[in-house]
């Protein structure tokens, strides 16, 4: 399996990881290459095995649904690069003014 | 009492309690300890020297009092830089996590908290816990206290590291595909995965859900015996956390292994296999035979396609769980010039290479056209390597294995070469992926280097993994050998 640029630009798009052409070019060899080996796994007829994503005998936890203490709007911001009058800021998505930052 | 980083957690333990040593005394060797080796070695991203002073102290005072003295309360641990603590950062060695503090503390780390156990530090590792070496480290790499120039593992070779040159007691790292055993392997200590859902993963920084265990590095399994049942135990905070109970894992030790059947796998011998990790596998089979065990032949017959399936899986997973990192909440933001721009940059410019390969490769795995090809594929592949442990389990208690086809490799000499790279746990995926637990113990040297040897057990079976690795590491005696720094 080998991937053409497009197709690696496209994934970088999808996963919002901006690289440039030089990142892009060596990324294209490697995944290429892991890809490559990866394809051993055609060598299997699995048409009639169930998929497995994960290992453990639990089906649906549950808890009753009740409010408790959780994190102040102040805790929860702490980490946040930009924050204003108590919410997380970002730069506007449908342009104009009205996102500002802290 | 002379060099105290010499005891163990239990000789430690013993210590405090008849009043020989006090915590403050046992903290002070180690961080002495630290200053001393650090610029030799570096595993440690952050010493929390204040606060483990002051922990130690609390605890000498609970001491004191009798007060709930448990099995660590006064004991020095290193926690790896992937488990949220709040009064130390949390980086995961990552640039795009810098600084980062945690407002709530891990399961785990509250558990060793309430104990009264004594934080060192947060220890290196690769970002977001992906790679062998842990040179995929941000913040540079850790060295193998027992080699020059060689990689401790990884990828929390931090944490093995700093048991192997004596900066921690006891440390705990991660293990989503080998994580654990085989920096323990190739420090020559005891590293143990449990099994999936036996420890909480609450505030363990996600690679693959799936997958990830956290678990501890010690330099005797009795120390494994009190790590593990320190942190296990089902937590509402993690809905995959088992709700079994926590023995004390050594109700099995004994001094032989009468009457246990030990399966040897013919799958795990490969091409490229050292043969120093060869000669040290052939005395260990022997060294059980001596000790009383019936070695039975078993077949893994889907191991070689083990490694394939766990780079679509775990890539999957993290490609999903790193998308959190988008510079709003938390961690650093580049600005661009919208939105869509400022993810761009954040995630490009603040993760590594070896991150941004799996979260590509995840990202195609999962992608519109190649869901069923790739990702289904490697689920049904899965399905297929749990069976072959749960078949081989029908007729043995444990499995035995080397931890990895070499000792520890040269810095650099994998870094060129992804693939290459994840050889190095060819090994030691297939329990992550069957999710049952493993344990690697020292079973001698080539070349001067260590080697590890793993078994495996049925899932939450840790009393009879634990039981066979105390009667091996105690008739072999290599814990006796420390590394030189």
């Amino acid at each position: 399996m080998s991937l053409s640029r497009e197709d690696v630009q496209h994934v970088a798009q999808l996963a919002r990881l901006g690289m440039d052409d030089a990142e892009l070019a060596n990324m294209q060899e490697q995944l290429s290459s892991i890809l490559g080996h990866i394809d051993v796994l055609n060598e299997l007829d699995t048409d009639a095995i169930p998929p497995t994503a994960q290992v453990i005998a639990l089906s649906n936890v549950w808890r009753t649904d009740e409010p408790r203490p959780s994190f102040s709007q102040e805790t929860a911001l702490q980490n946040a690069p930009a924050h204003y009058d108590g919410f997380f800021a970002v730069s506007a998505v449908l342009g104009g003014d009205e996102g500002g930052s802290a | 009492m002379s060099d105290l980083t010499l005891l163990t957690a239990a000789e430690s333990r013993r210590a405090l309690d008849a009043r020989e040593i006090s915590s403050v005394e046992l903290t002070n060797a180690y961080l002495d300890r630290i200053d001393a080796v650090e610029p030799k070695i570096h595993s440690y991203l952050h010493v929390m020297t204040d606060i483990a002073l002051a922990q130690a102290a609390a605890a000498d005072t609970r001491i004191a009092a009798g007060d709930d003295v448990r099995d660590l309360t006064g004991v020095p641990v290193a926690l790896k830089d992937i488990l949220c603590t709040t009064d130390a950062p949390t980086t995961a060695a990552s640039k795009i996590l810098e600084g980062y503090v945690s407002p709530y503390d891990a399961t785990v780390v509250a558990k060793l908290r309430e104990q009264g156990a004594v934080f060192l530090g947060k220890t290196n590792t690769d970002e977001f816990a992906m790679g062998s070496s842990t040179e995929n480290s941000a913040f540079g790499p850790t060295l193998n206290p027992w080699g020059e120039n060689r990689v401790p593992g990884g990828s929390s070779g931090g944490s093995a590291a700093a048991v192997a040159a004596r900066e921690a007691v006891i440390s705990l790292g991660s293990d989503t595909g080998g994580s654990i055993r085989q920096p323990a392997g190739f420090c020559g200590i005891v590293g143990l995965k449990p099994t999936y859902g036996r420890v909480s993963r609450f505030g363990l920084l996600p690679f693959a859900s799936s997958l990830d265990q956290i678990g501890p590095f010690t330099r005797t399994v009795e120390d494994t015996a009190i790590m593990l049942r320190s942190i296990a135990g089902q937590d509402r905070m993690d809905s995959t956390s088992a709700p079994i109970d926590v023995p004390s894992f050594t109700e099995k030790f004994g001094s032989d292994l009468k009457g246990i059947k030990i399966g040897v796998a013919k799958e795990y011998s490969v091409d490229g296999m050292e043969t120093g990790v060869d000669a040290a596998m052939q005395a260990a089979l022997k060294q059980l035979q001596d000790l009383g065990a019936e070695l039975v032949e078993v077949s893994l017959p889907h191991t070689e396609y083990a490694l394939a399936t766990y780079y679509i899986t775990a890539p999957a997973e993290a490609s999903a769980n790193l998308a959190r990192y988008d510079g709003v909440r938390f961690g650093n933001r580049i600005e661009g010039d919208d939105l869509i721009d400022t993810y761009m940059r954040t995630r490009g410019q603040g993760f590594g290479p070896e991150v941004k390969r799996r979260i590509m490769l995840g990202t195609y795995a999962l992608s519109s056209g190649y869901y069923d090809a790739y990702y289904v594929k490697a689920q049904k592949v899965r399905t297929l390597i749990k069976q072959d442990f749960d078949t081989a389990f029908e007729t043995v208690d444990a499995i035995v294995a080397p931890t990895s086809p070499t000792v520890a490799f040269e810095m650099g000499s994998r870094t060129d070469d992804p693939y290459a790279m994840y050889l190095a746990d060819v090994f030691t995926i297939p329990a992550n992926m069957a999710g049952i637990p493993g344990i690697s113990v020292p079973a001698g040297f080539s070349d001067g280097l260590p080697v590890g040897m793993q078994f495996f057990a049925k899932a939450f079976d840790e009393s009879t993994l634990l039981g066979i690795a105390h009667a091996y590491e105690q008739a072999a005696g290599f814990y006796k050998e420390l590394a030189t720094v």
